[in-house]
């Protein structure tokens, strides 16, 4: 490459960042700027009808996990607090699981169409995005109320004689969230499958591979990367789901989202809010931090 | 029976679709292939051999009729049942695993200890020539040694019968008869019964023991490369293996006679009598003097030089084009002119009369 050559590609390499720089900018505005917003005030103090009073203190941070005795004015472990973390988390796991286990066959069933019909049925899984999250999750809440379209079913066919209370439960919770988050389970797991050379299958097959086998030691590696991504599209956004606990869980089955908008509504402790919203970003980037270096080094090894 | 085949299928129908709009991919396929024999199946695209290949593997159900392996009858198995393995034309290689991983695969998943399945690979590795590579991930080889693992992995759980599906068409020339070479030596030296699908008749004829020629879902003719060369039974097979040309004749007492009015002797008339169709291959045809007895008067058209022969396009009385393969001389002269009149004389017993 003349000298010439490299000027213009060292100036088009320049220009071309220069292009991308109102999207930089407004990145760092939107993104970084209410974060560093949280991160501040977690570390101020609590304002008596919400907001903040500039102050430094670490009770906020504090109080993910001890809370003040009213009487002896000595920090104790919040048992409430650690039972919405175990709840959140549970939930969450299990939600990635189900929507994994209900979601693979559903995007394998897709990617083996004919590619006519594909485009019609990733179409069909997208359509509950056109509605709004509270509205489907209200139409959950008709399917699992006491005389919702589940229990009657159930009774009509005699599988039951009373209906089953599911609404306000973590079940409730769970079945909603795998509603809501299944379609990004899908799509993802679709994009893996579609790249998968079904040839393998035959070759597996071919070699003494049972179905079992089959599954475990040549697909399940294969579209490696379509799970991961689809577990992280579900397990994020399910660890701080608001919407789905509050009208499903009522208000008693809370999840981290609903206790941190709790802190910003009738707490009025905003620090708190605030550390529990960095401790809970915190906790899902190294959860992933983790995952991917872990899902790295299996395909180091092969 | 003195030896049971390999491989026998029995009147093997295979029909895709339904009802009147089925086609049949194979239609009354019987064939017998011997143990430890490298037999090819060669044909056009779309002849069925490769539908052949997949009864026999395992990966479709014939529509009718039987398969047999070593006798027994195999025809309802699951292909991770049949002790057959398949080399795939996409080789279809498992890209999470290594060379290694890949040649085991086989011998793993057939639950052979830890200890054997590396023996072998190793093995395997060595009789490929891919022991530096066992290590790398299939996708940093180049094609021709994806092939040699292909190759490896359908050898090493120990075939009775290795199936390869058109194995070399994605290679290059060069490389392609490389392998031919090689797969011959592997065919050799493992004694296993080789089942060879290629659309390549030069493939066929260099590599086979025996070769069925197929078209049209139906199997033509069997034979050694010899036989299907010299004796095709129809123009089909005439046609499709090597060069020739085809004389329009009728059949007369010890002989035919062509359009030209010529009389060219023939011991065989292949049962046929009446309207016949005579093949004479280009180089069993000798150029002579126009004045000589017996010789067909020929017109020559063009002269085609391919380096160690010639190729001579001519036409005779009728009109009928013929090409006369000629060894070209050391000066590359073939002392010929276009629209010199010559004499043509077919050598003795290389015409023969083909079904059509």
């Amino acid at each position: 490459m003349s000298a010439a050559e490299e000027a213009q590609t060292a100036r088009s390499a320049r220009n071309g960042w220069l292009l991308s720089a109102p999207a930089l900018v407004v990145l760092t505005v939107a993104a970084a700027g209410p974060l560093l917003i949280v991160v501040v005030y977690s570390f101020l103090l609590p304002g008596k009808y919400g907001n903040v009073e500039w102050g430094f203190s670490l009770d906020g941070w504090r109080g993910i996990l001890w809370s003040k005795d009213i009487f002896t004015d000595e920090y104790v472990l919040a048992d409430a607090h650690l039972t919405i973390f175990w709840r959140s988390v549970k939930l969450s796991v299990l939600t990635t699981i189900t929507t994994f286990l209900v979601g693979f066959p559903t995007a394998w069933f897709i990617a083996t169409r004919p590619a006519s019909q594909r485009a019609l049925w990733l179409f069909l899984i997208t359509i509950p995005f056109w509605t709004n999250l509270l509205i489907r999750t209200y139409a959950m809440n008709e399917v699992l109320r006491s005389e919702g379209l589940m229990n009657t079913v159930l009774m009509k066919l005699g599988l039951i004689g009373s209906p089953l209370q599911v609404m306000y439960t973590d079940i409730a919770v769970f079945i909603g969230m795998t509603y809501v988050y299944l379609p990004l389970m899908v799509l993802p797991l679709f994009a893996a499958i579609d790249r998968f050379d079904m040839r393998l299958l035959e070759a597996a097959y071919d070699l003494y591979a049972s179905r079992m086998q089959v599954l475990r030691r040549v697909i399940l590696p294969i579209v490696k990367p379509g799970i991961i991504a689809g577990s992280i599209l579900v397990f994020v956004p399910s660890l701080g789901a608001y919407v789905t606990p509050r009208v499903l869980g009522g208000g008693k089955q809370m999840m981290i989202g609903n206790f941190i908008e709790l802190q910003f509504g009738q707490g009025r402790n905003w620090p708190l809010g605030s550390a529990l919203s960095m401790a809970l970003l915190v906790v899902v980037m190294v959860a992933l931090l983790i995952y991917v270096k872990y899902a790295n080094r299996e395909q180091g090894h092969g | 029976m003195n030896a049971v085949n390999a491989v026998e299928a029995r009147n093997t129908v295979k029909a895709f679709g339904q009802g009147d709009s089925a086609v049949r991919a194979l239609d009354d396929v019987s064939v017998e292939i011997r143990k430890g024999e490298f037999f090819t199946l060669l044909g056009p695209s779309g002849c069925g051999k490769t539908t052949l290949l997949r009864l026999i593997a395992g990966f479709e159900m014939p529509t009718s009729g039987s398969i047999l392996l070593e006798g027994q009858d195999i025809t309802h198995l699951p292909p991770n049942r049949r002790p057959v393995n398949t080399v795939f034309q996409s080789y279809a290689l498992f890209p999470h695993l290594t060379v290694a991983q890949n040649i085991g695969f086989g011998l793993t998943m057939q639950g052979r200890p830890a200890r054997e399945v590396k023996e072998t690979t190793d093995r395997m590795l060595a009789l490929v020539k891919l022991e530096a590579m066992a290590g790398r991930k299939t996708s940093q080889l180049s094609g021709g040694q994806q092939q040699r693992v292909a190759l490896a992995r359908a050898l090493a759980p120990q075939p009775k019968v290795l199936l390869l599906d058109e194995p070399l068409s994605a290679l290059d020339l060069k490389l392609r008869k490389e392998m031919q070479i090689e797969l011959k030596r592997l065919q050799t030296e493992t004694g296993i019964t080789f089942v060879f699908v290629t659309h390549d008749q030069e493939e066929a004829l260099t590599m086979s023991d025996r070769i069925g020629v197929m078209s049209a879902g139906k199997l033509q003719q069997v034979g050694s490369a010899k036989d299907i060369y010299t004796r095709p039974v129809n123009r089909f097979v005439a046609s499709f293996i090597g060069e020739t040309n085809f004389l329009p004749a009728t059949t007369v007492p010890g002989g035919v006679r062509l359009a030209t009015g010529d009389v060219i002797e023939l011991a065989d008339q292949a049962g046929r009598s009446g309207a016949v169709t005579v093949t004479i291959r280009p180089e069993q045809l000798r150029l002579c003097d126009p004045a000589e007895a017996g010789a067909l008067a020929a017109t020559v058209r063009t002269l085609v030089y391919f380096g160690t022969d010639t190729h001579c396009h001519l036409e005779l009385a009728d009109g009928t084009e013929v090409v006369a393969r000629l060894q070209s001389p050391a000066d590359g002269e073939a002392g010929l002119a276009q629209g010199q009149r010559v004499g043509l004389r077919p050598v003795p017993g290389a015409a023969r009369v083909v079904e059509d």
